[in-house]
């Protein structure tokens, strides 16, 4: 996917201050202030005290997926990138093979292959039975993490071998010409310049990201998701448990936009 | 542990009832209609969309930029629970307003309305951007020979911008397949929902899941080889690049 597609499904850009405020927008404001109080007034919110503390433990569980699951990710996106810019062919083939596996089937259904297929397998294994890792392969969210890490680390392994192939030539032959050897070269120009490349990408690949993290609910991982789930349940109440959700992922996604647009505008770039 | 005869139990993919494969291609077949409703609906929102955002008044533009921002910063799911509820609401209250009583929403209908609506904001952002790809002097030179707007929109704007617009588009069609999947949390018997309960009737999750995966795979790559077709189409004439 490019840019432009990944801005089209994540949110990446948010509206400057200087060009925000316009006559027309006061009028806007004034009707959506409105509506706000109508829903804080006439919507029942006496639950929200009870469950803030469930809600807030879902959010850091949300954020504790994303921000895990994005960087083990990326770790596994350099080389699944970089094989299929220098690789041989049969890793090449290799890595060519899992993006279009991973990124041609729903995450949903990778989910539930893990946590139901590969989760009723482990038991009739003795050795996977008696291992230290079994405490932790009962639990839910291992699972949880793992699909979307695989998921995570086929997009933007993607991202990484056009970012990779896009590093301008020259480049790497000066770094050559220098004397580097073949590790510091990739560890000095090619990955640094290759990562700037992917940054605007990286940026709306971590927003779709947390705009899947909800799907880890459906394996019994308890993130925000889950608990409104859980109150929508206990209190019967249709639309305003779903409101709030909708309102912390907003305010979820606008920071993580305003914190890729910090780390981008820390890194120097002449001409990009 | 259990031999590898009795892991994988191949009669239990057979198209007659003791066997699952009928209830998948079933369920396959409703995924195919929802994401073909849906996609469609969404171009159509998304061509109205992008209309909107590039050449609407002030207030237009406001509103549908709050639309696409909303779709893109919240979740699928989320948004799929609140658009399937909320939708299904109001058309009953409709209907019990004009005396019809409760009416019987079916899921299909269900589901391309909610695909669509999420669809339609991604389709807008893809379209705007094609659009504000194709060179300025184009629209200018056929509004100096006079065209009207929907004129200039049908003879220059549109044929002009597809080329730009056909990758993402694509991608957006591939996306809209794997959404349907999320129609399962709402409890719509589409392919990932029926995979569930079949894999969850005969305990054979692996089974069921990676048979699952192989025809939503066959989607997938059935779909690359047409819209490369399309592409090679649409592109012709134009400059390739990388």
């Amino acid at each position: 996917m490019t840019e432009q597609t990944v801005s089209a499904l994540a949110l990446t850009e948010l509206p400057s201050r200087q060009s925000f405020f316009k006559p027309h927008r006061i009028v806007l404001m004034a009707i959506a202030a409105i509506i706000v109080f109508c829903a804080i007034w006439f919507m029942r919110w006496e639950w929200v005290p009870k469950y803030s503390g469930a809600l807030a433990y879902g959010v850091g569980v949300t954020l504790l997926m994303l921000f895990s699951t994005a960087i083990l990710g990326f770790f596994l996106a350099v080389p699944i990138g970089l094989v299929q810019v220098t690789g041989p062919w049969p890793l090449k083939m290799l890595a060519k093979g899992f993006c279009t596996i991973i990124r041609g089937t729903p995450l949903l259904l990778q989910l539930w292959l893990l946590y139901y297929g590969l989760g009723s397998l482990f038991p009739q294994f003795p050795e996977i039975r008696n291992s230290f890792l079994w405490p932790y392969l009962r639990e839910a969210w291992p699972y949880g993490v793992a699909a979307l890490t695989i998921s995570f680390a086929a997009y933007e392994g993607e991202v990484m071998r056009g970012a990779f192939a896009g590093v301008p030539p020259g480049e790497l032959e000066a770094a050559r010409a220098y004397g580097m050897s073949r590790f510091t070269m990739f560890r000095r120009i090619w990955l640094p310049r290759a990562v700037y490349r992917a940054l605007p990408t990286l940026n709306g690949e971590t927003v779709l990201q947390l705009k899947s993290t909800p799907l880890v609910a459906t394996i019994t991982v308890i993130d925000a998701y889950a608990v409104i789930s859980k109150v929508r349940q206990a209190t019967y109440l249709t639309y305003e448990p779903l409101l709030l959700l909708a309102l912390i992922y907003l305010c979820l996604t606008a920071i993580l936009v305003v914190a890729f647009r910090y780390f981008e505008s820390k890194i120097p770039s002449r001409g990009a | 542990m259990a031999d590898a005869g009795s892991l994988i139990n191949w009669s239990l993919l057979a198209l007659e009832p003791p066997g699952w494969g009928g209830a998948m291609l079933a369920g396959l077949w409703n995924s195919i209609q929802i994401a073909i409703g849906g996609y469609g609906l969404g171009l159509i929102l998304g061509t109205g969309g992008a209309m909107g955002k590039l050449y609407g008044g002030p207030v237009t533009k406001d509103l549908l930029e709050v639309y696409t921002t909303l779709v893109r910063a919240v979740p699928e799911l989320v948004l799929i629970l609140i658009l399937y509820y909320a939708g299904t609401d109001v058309l009953n209250q409709i209907s019990a307003a004009v005396g019809w009583g409760q009416v019987d929403i079916s899921g299909l209908a269900a589901g391309i309305f909610v695909i669509g609506v999420v669809q339609g904001a991604y389709s807008t952002e893809v379209i705007r951007g094609a659009i504000k790809a194709v060179p300025a002097g184009q629209i200018e030179a056929a509004r100096a020979y006079g065209m009207s707007p929907v004129q200039i929109m049908r003879r220059i704007t549109l044929p002009a911008m597809l080329p730009h617009a056909i990758p993402g588009l694509s991608n957006l069609w591939l996306i809209a397949t794997k959404d349907t999947a999320l129609l399962a949390v709402v409890g719509f018997s589409e392919l990932t929902l029926v995979t569930r309960q079949a894999a969850g009737t005969t305990k054979s999750y692996l089974l069921f899941f990676c048979a699952a995966g192989v025809l939503y795979l066959m989607i997938t790559l059935l779909s690359n080889v047409l819209i490369g077709f399309i592409e090679r189409h649409y592109r012709r004439g134009m400059v390739r690049t990388a």
